[in-house]
């Protein structure tokens, strides 16, 4: 970490007079930025206030994601959401949200961002807990009416939480 | 020196020996007439020069991954075998879509630089152009690519589509150093986000150690405006890395003291090993080199002489020989090179071959000055788990039969 940071400061540091800019940005204050400002860390900052349980993003899954990722979340067209938990160090490793995904937040961030696939943003908050809250529940990770907040959804331990590996090269 | 062309000579004569290297000497050429396009004027020149209707074969096979479900998340390949040189032309430049191609008015777009910095910054396109520019030429390869290569049996198909994810293009932008200066971005902060604007948002986290040393925010593609395809109006270069990295549309970089763990670091572009852990951030892209002539499709006409020509390149310091093997892997020779190689530039390799007629096996292997060297089909599939399909680097083998087809075989 530290010589990154080092390096960091060299290089900013040991930039040629030519490569000064010209400073055409433009100052933005906090509240205009919060539009884009869409991205959840994976200890879960940034995740806005709502609330939502399995029971309630049943409905709302059949309705907006079913027709692709399949009816219980398995062999529908697109990237299987549900199943393969403990099944990764084995030949027919299934990787999906619930048996591969390190970070419970980052589900929200996802599905928030992406999802769904023709109509991206379109889901409330609520909505986002809710859907989420649906997936950890159908691959046993959570219980049907727990709630999902952003206090609570930080707490969940995905399965495959201690499943990544950095290689010193790849380290910074 | 007589010392050197003397084995010139030697080797000449001995690759030569069959008779069939000299049959086209003994073949009467037609009497040269004056055609038609040399008797009358010529089209008139247009604004936006074409290839010739004639080389309509060269074009990029375009795959849906979703089919009708998800129509804007697609893979087009570029015709690596048709190609020449090193820089791929502008349309032919690979492209890898998850939200379609947004049409962006650059009159509206912004960059944001945020995050733990001094200060929340946006800049206008035009205010962009108006930056230091610095100019690189470096390949964009799809963790991705070669896909089909990772699979346990070989598929035939040309070399575009197997290996196809993979482009070379001269880029020109305005370093990431100067606009991270300029919001004063914190010490603390040692990684980035960079979001793109389609669709689906593409994010990806990038540290700020190599944002700084040698990224930028691209304008420029071979001299003209980015395509839309490329991500006009702006995209992130970041040499030898993922190529899912070089966030296209760019929007946005925040500044953070950690990675975020994108879906598309984790869930994708991780590799899983045969013990169920996954290497995250596999940054950069491995040594790899492709014989494109001959390759899958063409038809050697018969015994005699042929150049081999293909492309060698490592997002891992720089290219240190790229070695030929006519034998199946037997033994290895090996290959003039095109230009002395430089970081993230590939380099062309050329090898003056003779064919006796009889089977063999056509194989090339690049080395990277990191001491990297590209492993065989079998080597490669052991260091993963065997649905693991990204980063694939293996060895590609053509066999060649009596009649001069081709086939891809795994070795
Ligand atoms: C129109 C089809 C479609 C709909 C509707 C849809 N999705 Fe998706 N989803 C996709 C596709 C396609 C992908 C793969 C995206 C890619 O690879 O870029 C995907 C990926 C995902 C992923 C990432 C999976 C992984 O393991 O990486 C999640 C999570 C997800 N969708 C959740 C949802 C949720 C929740 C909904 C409903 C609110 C939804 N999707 C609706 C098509 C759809």
């Amino acid at each position: 970490m530290s010589s990154s940071k080092a390096v960091v400061i060299l290089c900013l540091l040991a930039l040629p007079a030519w490569a000064a800019g010209p400073n055409l940005g433009v100052p933005v204050s906090p509240n205009d930025i919060k539009a884009w400002d869409i991205d959840i860390a994976p200890n879960g900052d940034g995740l806005p206030p709502g609330r939502g349980n399995a029971i309630q993003g049943a409905d709302l899954y059949a309705q907006a994601c079913r027709s692709c990722h399949g009816k219980t979340g398995q062999a529908g067209a697109a990237d299987e959401l549900v199943g393969g938990v403990g099944s990764l160090a084995t030949p027919d490793a299934e990787r999906t949200a619930g048996s591969f995904w390190p970070y419970a937040p980052k589900l929200f961030d996802y599905i928030r961002r992406a999802m769904p696939w023709d109509h991206p943003g379109s889901l409330s908050n609520d909505q986002v807990y809710a859907v989420t809250a649906w997936i950890l529940a159908q691959n046993g990770i959570i219980a049907p009416d727990t709630v999902m907040d952003s206090d609570r959804l930080p707490k969940v331990r995905m399965p495959n939480r201690g499943g990544f590996f950095v290689e010193p090269r790849d380290r910074y | 020196m007589t010392d050197q062309s003397d084995r010139r000579i030697n080797r000449r004569s001995v690759l030569a020996g069959g008779t069939a290297a000299l049959l086209p000497l003994t073949v009467k050429a037609d009497p040269l007439v004056v055609p038609d396009w040399s008797r009358v004027p010529g089209a008139r020149l247009t604004p936006y020069g074409q290839p010739s209707p004639r080389e309509a074969l060269t074009t990029r096979s375009v795959a849906p991954l979703f089919g009708d479900i998800a129509p804007g998340i697609e893979a087009a390949f570029t015709p690596l075998e048709r190609l020449e040189g090193v820089i791929t032309p502008n349309g032919l430049h690979f492209a890898r879509t998850h939200g379609g191609v947004p049409d962006i008015d650059p009159s509206q777009h912004r960059l944001l630089v945020h995050g733990k910095v001094g200060r929340n910054l946006t800049f206008s396109m035009e205010a962009l152009a108006r930056y230091p520019l610095v100019t690189r030429t470096c390949f964009i390869e799809c963790s991705g690519n070669s896909f089909q290569h990772s699979l346990s049996q070989p598929r035939q198909m040309e070399l575009g589509l197997t290996h196809g994810l993979f482009s070379t293009a001269e880029w020109t932008g305005v370093p990431l150093s100067i606009l991270l200066e300029e919001a004063q971005i914190d010490p603390s902060a040692t990684w980035l986000l960079a979001e793109g604007a389609d669709s689906d948002a593409m994010s990806r986290s990038l540290p700020v150690a190599k944002a700084v040393k040698d990224c930028f925010v691209a304008l420029y593609q071979n001299g003209e405006r980015l395509r839309p395809e490329q991500g006009y109006p702006i995209r992130l270069i970041v040499p030898g890395w993922q190529g899912n990295l070089h966030i296209k549309w760019l929007r946005r970089l925040k500044a953070m003291d950690g990675p975020s763990h994108t879906r598309d670091e984790t869930s994708r572009y991780s590799l899983l090993m045969s013990d169920g852990t996954a290497r995250e951030f596999p940054f950069e892209m491995p040594v790899k080199s492709l014989i494109a002539r001959p390759s899958y499709g063409q038809t050697l006409p018969g015994s005699g002489r042929y150049e081999i020509s293909g492309l060698a390149w490592t997002g891992s310091g720089r290219i240190d020989g790229v070695e030929i093997s006519i034998d199946g892997g037997k033994s290895w020779v090996s290959t003039r090179l095109d230009a002395t190689p430089q970081e993230y530039i590939p380099v062309r390799f050329r090898y003056s071959w003779t064919w006796n007629g009889r089977p063999t096996i056509l194989q090339s292997r690049a080395r990277d000055t990191q001491g990297n060297l590209q492993p065989s089909h079998a080597q490669w599939k052991a260091l993963y788990h065997p649905t693991q399909r990204f980063h694939c680097n293996a060895i590609q083998s053509w066999s060649i039969d009596e009649e001069g087809e081709i086939e891809n075989v795994f070795l």
